[in-house]
């Protein structure tokens, strides 16, 4: 962390009042953004989807996509321009100068070749070494760099045999091949769970810092940026709204969009509750005049609506581009909100589950799952990856016919399939999906979907366009919603209307599957926030399916966490985070990322570390996963 | 151009215009764009011809008319045929039937073969591989001589002919539609109906179908093509509805020897034949890209 961070003797990547627009309109996608890097520096470029970063991480490889044109602005890496370099000189400076690691891994690597063949490819297009030998030695070389094994046997393989975060670190191999000298890496850890996402990050970190190779790292996560970044940037509709050292921005950020980031996301310990934010980031074309956040902003000013603040340089490389920097912002408050523990009585319970298993085709997956959900209480169901808390939840739904044992809603045993349930318990269970962008069809409008499950029980049509209007208004939407089409709408406006399609016909048992995980944080935190309220408005009871450790604090009551298709804990929600006690509770816990805000989490930090024997070093651990 | 604008961008910016939804919408859509319109007119001016064409022919179909094969021949528009008929009037007489029954038979195979898939899709395992492989058997059959060993055995009626013909074009429906409903039966919404307890033909026709409706459209109109060669194929060979009747896809075979000399007997109905398939594949794109909601505003 030291050593490089405050050094500034020079430069390995610089970005000058960038300007990049829509070729079509010319309206700006992103504008006047300058930033630097220097060897061995991690820069985090933190936004919203749709604010511009991607565009930004790919002008650095001097790429424009289909129908954008960089309008105005520079780019150099070292001394060469990417922007004004032909394109056989750019071929040759892509990989050698500036390389780019993939969100998907397993969409990025060619799955018909062999990792071996990939890695040398990239090298002998470059001509790394100059001899077929010495990319020979060069593969196995990066490949201990990654922390993969670089034995004939492992090159040997092909993508699908290896497990996210290998893929991944496949990736960062090709991308650190030819040793280049800035690295984009475009929010490379999405798609992996919490513990194999340490893992990736550590090894990104530790390359830049040997080999002197300053990185782009894009995400929308911050709390991702937190444990990786020397400094950050805040891209909001386009622009650079703040930027500074990592410390400076998480201990003392100024824009009020920074602060209503780090608000979003979940905190492992202290009484905070997420907040989310209304509305969404202004696309190019729709954007105002003046601060672009300004239509959320709760201390905008009519200066604020009028122009573009200028660059105010609060500290020492911290600067922020606010009229009202130090102005308080409403972030809401939920803390009367914290769940209050009801129904913990067995007997009452509204979902019961007693020594459920599951298996696919015969092999079982999940075993003697034994759980209750009370009457208006959130029980969150925990684990990684694999552990089969989804199996559990899609056997609640009826969706996952292969189980054994007993699950009740109230008194009466549930049927396996949906199918076989009488219309009145389907209604009396209701199951959101984790993807919104695959859970509503595309061919039928938000009013025809969300409708449906009243259409099924019975209600009249006209009856069910007003129940389906005064839903829509429920999960923070209008009426009008009702007659668009999935594709209008954006990720987190998806998710509302799967949940209220869910809550249409007033169910009993609402089973949430990762219902966030496809989400920015900001929209995370804003569908969490609008679950809980319901939650409590309509006294739901509620399986809350998910990985995020951090985020059962903002909604569950109790939690449970699975692993290998077993039960391994179950407690309050208070207990399981701060005095977790199975071995593979703390794993979890000390694998999710978090921003260093708040004292108590510290002391957590130090109680597991005591703990040497499930703190092996992570570094030295690839997934042993295949 | 004004229904598109109502129709394509629901209130973005100014939020009171009210969509077009369901079916309207979907019909809106389509008429608006300019493929559809061509389409429409295309296929139009060829059914026009086919349907009131014989109203205006100067000569019975199989009335001797002049020499055979000759371009110029004296009171003849574009010459006679090879039987020294005049082109123009076969021309004009020949449409009805053969358009008649290729679309009913590409109709009937369509819906047979959208089933056939929509099942093997959504059912999978073993009555997926029982149904597909079945349609392979039939695929392995020449079309042609599975039609003519029809024809003799039933004799040459219009019915054999439509379900003949529908019957060679299920195959290749079936496996496009699989094809196209594997992708879509994955899913969550799919879930989302059974979790609901839909029945399997709600999810077949209302969930999986309009989700396959492009693919499907784009094969119909492929069929629709094939049907009128394989029905014309058949008229060549004497196995049509009528023997020496005037009828497009027999004009194209019969003439052919003449293509140099008397080009017209070949050409017109090369250009009919064509031109519907180009029209009616407009109109399937166009119908396509408006269930699918191609041109809808979306966020960006």
């Amino acid at each position: 962390m030291t050593t490089t961070s405050d050094v500034t003797t020079s430069t390995a990547l610089a970005i000058d009042d960038l300007r990049i627009v829509v070729s079509r309109t010319g309206e700006d996608i992103v504008d006047e953004v300058s930033l630097t890097i220097a060897p061995g520096e991690v820069l985090g470029l933190v936004g919203e989807s749709g604010s511009g970063k991607t565009t930004v991480g790919l002008a650095v490889l001097g790429h424009a996509r289909k129908g954008v044109t960089v309008a105005s602005g520079r780019v150099e890496i070292g001394d060469v321009p990417m922007l004004e370099l032909g394109p056989t000189q750019l071929r040759l400076a892509r990989g050698q100068l500036v390389s780019y690691v993939p969100q998907d891994p397993g969409t990025a690597l060619n799955p018909a070749m062999r990792i071996g063949t990939q890695l040398l490819e990239v090298l002998e297009a470059h001509d790394f070494g100059g001899s077929d030998g010495a990319h020979r030695r060069r593969v196995t070389e990066v490949m201990a760099e990654v922390l993969l094994p670089g034995t004939p046997q492992f090159l040997r393989r092909y993508p699908h045999q290896l497990s996210g975060g290998q893929q991944q670190r496949v990736g960062l191999a090709m991308a650190f091949a030819c040793r280049p000298s800035v690295i984009v890496l475009d929010e490379p850890t999405t798609g992996l769970d919490v513990s194999t996402q340490a893992h990736v990050l550590q090894t990104v970190r530790q390359l830049c810092r040997e080999h002197g190779v300053a990185a782009l790292y894009i995400t929308h996560d911050l709390a991702v940026v937190a444990t990786l970044v020397d400094r950050v940037a805040v891209l909001y509709a386009g622009r650079i709204v703040e930027h500074g050292p990592a410390a400076t921005m998480f201990d003392a950020p100024a824009h009020p969009y920074t602060r209503h980031l780090i608000a979003a996301v979940p905190a492992m310990s202290g009484e905070r509750t997420i907040t989310g934010l209304p509305g969404r980031a202004p696309s190019p074309g729709h954007r105002p005049a003046g601060c672009a956040f300004a239509p959320r902003c709760s201390a905008a000013t009519e200066e604020c609506r009028a122009s573009f603040p200028p660059i105010d340089v609060l500290a020492d490389r911290h600067a922020v581009r606010c009229y009202h920097p130090t102005a308080a912002i409403q972030v809401r408050d939920h803390a009367e909100a914290a769940p209050s523990g009801v129904g913990d009585v067995p007997g009452d319970a509204a979902l019961t589950l007693r020594r459920v298993s599951a298996s696919y085709s015969g092999h079982t997956v999940v075993r003697d799952v034994d759980l209750h959900v009370g009457r208006g209480e959130c029980v969150a169901l925990v684990g990684e990856s694999g552990s089969g808390k989804t199996t559990v939840s899609r056997s609640v739904g009826g969706l996952h016919h292969e189980w054994a044992g007993e699950i009740h809603l109230g008194a009466t045993a549930l049927a396996r399939a949906a199918r076989d349930r009488p219309v009145e318990q389907r209604l009396r269970i209701q199951y959101v999906f984790q993807n919104p962008y695959s859970s509503l069809n595309p061919r039928r409008s938000i009013g025809e979907s969300v409708g449906r499950p009243l259409i099924v029980g019975g209600t009249s049509a006209s009856d069910a366009r007003r129940a389906v209007a005064d839903m829509l208004e429920r999960v923070s939407l209008t009426a009008d919603y009702a007659d668009r089409y999935p594709d209008q709408l954006s990720g987190g406006e998806r998710q509302r209307v799967a949940i209220a399609r869910a809550l249409v016909s007033k169910p009993e048992v609402l089973v949430c599957d990762e219902v966030t995980s496809a989400l920015d944080v900001l929209v995370q935190a804003a569908i969490v926030e609008l679950l809980a309220e319901l939650q409590r408005e309509l006294g739901l009871s509620m399986l809350f399916v998910t990985h995020n450790l951090p985020l059962v604090r903002s909604i569950a009551d109790r939690t449970a966490v699975m692993a290998d298709g077993r039960l391994v804990e179950v407690g309050t929600t208070e207990q399981v985070l701060s005095q977790p006690e199975h071995e593979y509770t703390k794993r979890l816990l000390a694998d999710t990322p978090r921003i260093n805000e708040t004292r108590p989490v510290e002391v957590v930090e130090e109680r597991l570390a005591d703990d040497v024997a499930l703190h092996a070093p992570a570094v030295a651990v690839p997934e042993l996963d295949v | 151009m004004t229904i598109v604008e109502a129709g394509l961008q629901p209130g973005l910016a100014s939020g009171r215009i009210d969509p077009p939804s369901g079916r309207r919408g979907v019909l809106v859509a389509t008429l608006g764009l300019w493929r559809t319109r061509i389409g429409l007119l295309l296929v139009a001016v060829l059914v026009g011809i086919a349907v009131i064409g014989p109203l205006f022919a100067p000569y019975g179909g199989t009335e001797f008319v002049g020499p055979p094969f000759t371009a110029d021949a004296p009171d003849t528009l574009f010459g006679t045929d090879k039987l020294g008929q005049d082109v123009w009037s076969r021309f004009l007489l020949g449409g009805r039937t053969i358009l008649l029954l290729a679309v009913v038979s590409t109709l009937i195979g369509l819906a047979i073969g959208a089933v056939v898939g929509l099942v093997a899709a959504y059912n999978r395992g073993r009555l997926d591989n029982v149904l597909m492989r079945t349609m392979d058997v039939v695929f392995a059959f020449p079309n042609l001589l599975l039609a003519l060993v029809a024809v003799t055995t039933l004799g040459r009626r219009s019915w054999v002919i439509v379900l003949i013909v529908a019957f060679t074009a299920v195959p290749r429906v079936a496996r496009i539609t699989r094809g196209a409903a594997l992708g879509v039966v994955e899913r969550d919404f799919i879930g989302a109906a059974e979790a609901l307890g839909e029945s399997r033909s709600h999810i077949l026709g209302r969930e999986i179908l309009p989700n396959v409706a492009g693919p499907l459209l784009v094969e119909a109109n492929l069929r629709l093509t094939y049907s009128i060669a394989l029905i014309g194929a058949l008229g060549f060979l004497g196995f049509g509805v009528g023997l020496n009747q005037p009828d497009w896809a027999q004009m194209i075979n019969e003439n052919r020897p003449a293509l140099s000399t008397a080009p017209w007997g070949t050409l017109l109905p090369i250009f009919a034949i064509a031109l519907l398939t180009v029209g009616v594949g407009l109109v399937a794109d166009g119908l396509g890209r408006a269930i699918a909601g191609v041109d809808r505003a979306r966020p960006t």
